[in-house]
């Protein structure tokens, strides 16, 4: 393993050179276009042209008799970019919707591009093989010929988002203002059109007509998980495209029966995969370790409260109380009620003795101010907000959780220290 | 009660305006004067939004002209600001406040150049002007309506323009947000620039604005807000819907008519 880590890292072999920058490069370049047209919301536009190029590769085939790369990417572009504007014609001059007018756009370039090759194929024409990896990709296969092509590309799409970034930046976010301070809006739009066209004609010469959407969208989609500025989106996105670019050859250096264009892709997956689940703050494990953070801090604080009120009643807020006293105060599922007295046992809010369970002095603060916030609440409810004191309490609920040390100085100022809530029950200070 | 001025900031002369061959604004002519905030208000519908877009040149015009100071929109543009309606653009975008205020210099920067140091001071001091100078950091998305407004106030601030096109400031913003807004605008006003602002609360009118604009798929009224602003008017304005108008635009959709023969 060691010994095939050092030999592919070594870049000795020109075949693994050509493999990993074409990969790269291209990955890169699509990843960078894709954020925009991520933000833009039209993810669909690079499936469209990716599908759309296959007829312009078949037609420069037939026009010219070779395989040149370059001559393919002339086709490829002009049909990928014609798809867009039929795209845009059918949206504005009929009353087909954009979802419809994308599906048409892709499906019909796409069978002509299908009935080309099918033609060219059985034209006895010898140069043609080959043709057809365009539709799965060929990566493993690149050539000096092909980076050349990919390189330039590369430098030219990245040269125009250095040099239009902040009016790619506006037409994205506000094209209407842009327009009203006069940015030229319709010729921006060509320029990021024109250079999402070549990103997918480079692309699909290593992953093929299918996963160019997924070269495009996922790098974005995974980024944007991780920033919130553009600038660092598009260089965190690069990352992660370059990071799928070598593993994607790295992996299918080692194993020949696996395809780089591929496991591009599913490496790239994979880091969008992660970041949706782990992203800090916007990634879902985030939100549910919150959502669970807060359900333990209702319960506990509405076991100190049941505490609390069993002491109202008996004038005794100290004494250890049995399971069956708290449950009667109020309901918990008895996982629930178990899991929540360990965890204030634990943090020193209640002591456990024999069975039974006592407040600490830490506890019975805690739980007072939890009923004070309460009784405040409702309160302020029913004199600012004139709510009828028997629809207030299950508002009060709630909100006895919500208010911070901050909002209640202000809440008793305002009501002036009361001492009684709505239903005339003692409000309890410290 | 419709009133011309000499020598206005605004002139809007036999306008028209559809979408999809249904005209939504019929024949509007109108003059605004210098360092007015004038208010356009009108039921929902009836294209105050509209008007400023046309003005802006946001919708092609099926009829009419619109100078500014006496000139074409494309010559006076650097004299020119505008702040669309708030909801227009999706928030959750990847920018931090201060971004988002300096796009009003990326015309005076011109393309393909960098934001100098000069435009960030142009930014900080439009949100201070706003009372959002602690927030410039702040990523969009965690803003609330009111400071998104004043967002985009700031924006159109550092475009240091002579006239201001503002589609609804006050829409769904908090009081503090919309004394503020007011009262920066007064300012403006006292300094020789001209606001016209859509508005949607009849209430505030008298307050706010020195001048009206009523609109209803027509024009009603253009005035000096004391004279305009009548009961009589705002009936024409707001009551009696205007069927015979609305069926005569829905058959030029149909039949696909142009808004005006070719001479």
């Amino acid at each position: 393993m060691k010994e095939v880590f050092i030999e592919f890292f070594g870049m000795q072999n020109p075949n693994v050179r050509y493999v990993v920058l074409g990969s790269v490069l291209l990955s890169i370049s699509s990843a960078i276009v894709g954020c925009f047209t991520f933000l833009k919301k039209k993810a669909l536009v690079g499936d469209v042209v990716s599908h759309a190029v296959l007829p312009g590769i078949c037609l420069s085939f037939i026009v010219t008799g070779t395989k040149d790369p370059f001559m393919l990417i002339i086709g490829a572009f002009i049909t990928g970019w014609l798809s867009i504007l039929v795209m845009d014609y059918i949206v504005q001059n009929s009353k087909i919707k954009e979802d419809t007018a994308t599906g048409l756009a892709l499906s019909v370039f796409f069978g002509i591009g299908i009935l080309l090759l099918t033609v060219i194929q059985h034209s006895g024409n010898a140069a043609q093989s080959g043709l057809d990896s365009f539709l799965f990709g060929k990566a493993a296969a690149l050539i000096g010929k092909d980076l050349l092509a990919f390189g330039l590309i590369a430098i030219v799409i990245l040269a125009t988002v250095f040099l239009f970034y902040k009016e790619f930046k506006l037409i994205c976010f506000d094209p209407d203002y842009a327009e009203a301070i006069g940015v030229p809006v319709k010729k921006m739009e060509m320029l990021l059109t024109s250079i999402t066209v070549m990103a997918v004609v480079t692309g699909i010469q290593a992953v093929g007509v299918v996963l160019m959407a997924a070269m495009l969208i996922t790098p974005a989609a995974a980024a944007r998980f991780w920033s919130d500025r553009l600038s660092f989106m598009l260089v965190l996105a690069s990352i992660f495209a370059a990071l799928s670019g070598v593993s994607g050859a790295f992996i299918s250096y080692t194993t020949p029966s696996m395809p780089t264009g591929p496991w591009i892709v599913m490496v790239l997956s994979l880091i969008a995969v992660f970041s949706f689940f782990f992203a800090p703050g916007k990634g879902i494990i985030i939100k549910l370790l919150k959502r669970r953070k807060i359900q333990m801090q209702l319960l506990e604080e509405n076991l100190l409260k049941s505490f609390y009120k069993i002491g109202e009643i008996t004038e005794d807020f100290k004494a250890a109380r049995s399971n069956a006293e708290l449950k009667e105060v109020r309901r918990f599922s008895s996982g629930q009620f178990r899991e929540g007295l360990n965890r204030l046992a634990k943090q020193g809010f209640i002591k456990r003795n024999n069975g039974t369970w006592s407040l600490t002095a830490e506890g019975l603060q805690k739980g007072r101010r939890v009923v004070r916030l309460h009784r405040l609440w409702e309160l302020y409810l029913t004199k600012y907000l004139r709510i009828a004191p028997d629809h207030v309490h299950e508002d009060a609920e709630t909100i006895e959780h919500v208010i911070t040390p901050e909002l209640e100085a202000r809440l008793e100022k305002l009501l002036e220290y009361p001492d009684e809530d709505p239903h005339s029950s003692n409000i309890p200070y410290n | 009660m419709i009133e011309q001025v000499q020598n206005p900031a605004l002139e809007i002369h036999d306008l028209t305006v559809s979408y999809d061959k249904k005209p939504v604004l019929w024949g509007i002519d109108l003059s605004v004067p210098k360092g007015a905030i004038a208010g356009i208000v009108g039921p929902n519908g009836a294209g105050k939004s509209t008007l400023i877009k046309s003005v802006m040149g946001l919708v092609p015009l099926s009829s009419g002209y619109v100078k500014i100071f006496d000139e074409e929109l494309n010559t006076v543009r650097k004299r020119v600001s505008y702040v669309p309606q708030r909801e227009s653009v999706d928030w959750d975008f990847p920018a931090s406040v201060l971004d988002v205020v300096m796009m009003g210099r990326y015309s005076k920067v011109g393309l393909m150049r960098r934001l100098r140091k000069a435009d960030l001071e142009a930014a900080r001091y439009a949100l201070q002007q706003v009372g959002m100078e602690k927030f410039e950091k702040r990523q969009i998305s965690q803003l609330s309506g009111g400071q998104q407004q004043r967002v985009f106030l700031a924006r159109a601030l550092t475009q240091q323009a002579d006239i201001y096109f503002m589609d609804e400031p006050f829409a769904g913003v908090d009081a503090a947000t919309e004394k503020a807004i007011i009262q920066l605008l007064k300012e403006m006003a006292s300094q020789g620039k001209t606001v016209i602002v859509v508005h949607h609360d009849l209430q505030s009118v008298a307050t706010y604005f020195d001048w009206i604009i009523m609109l209803n798929l027509r024009l009603v009224a253009s005035g000096p807000t004391e004279k305009a602003f009548s009961q009589e008017l705002l009936e024409e304005t707001y009551g009696g819907k205007l069927t015979l108008l609305t069926e005569v635009g829905e058959l030029m959709k149909k039949g696909q008519y142009p808004t005006r023969e070719k001479q």
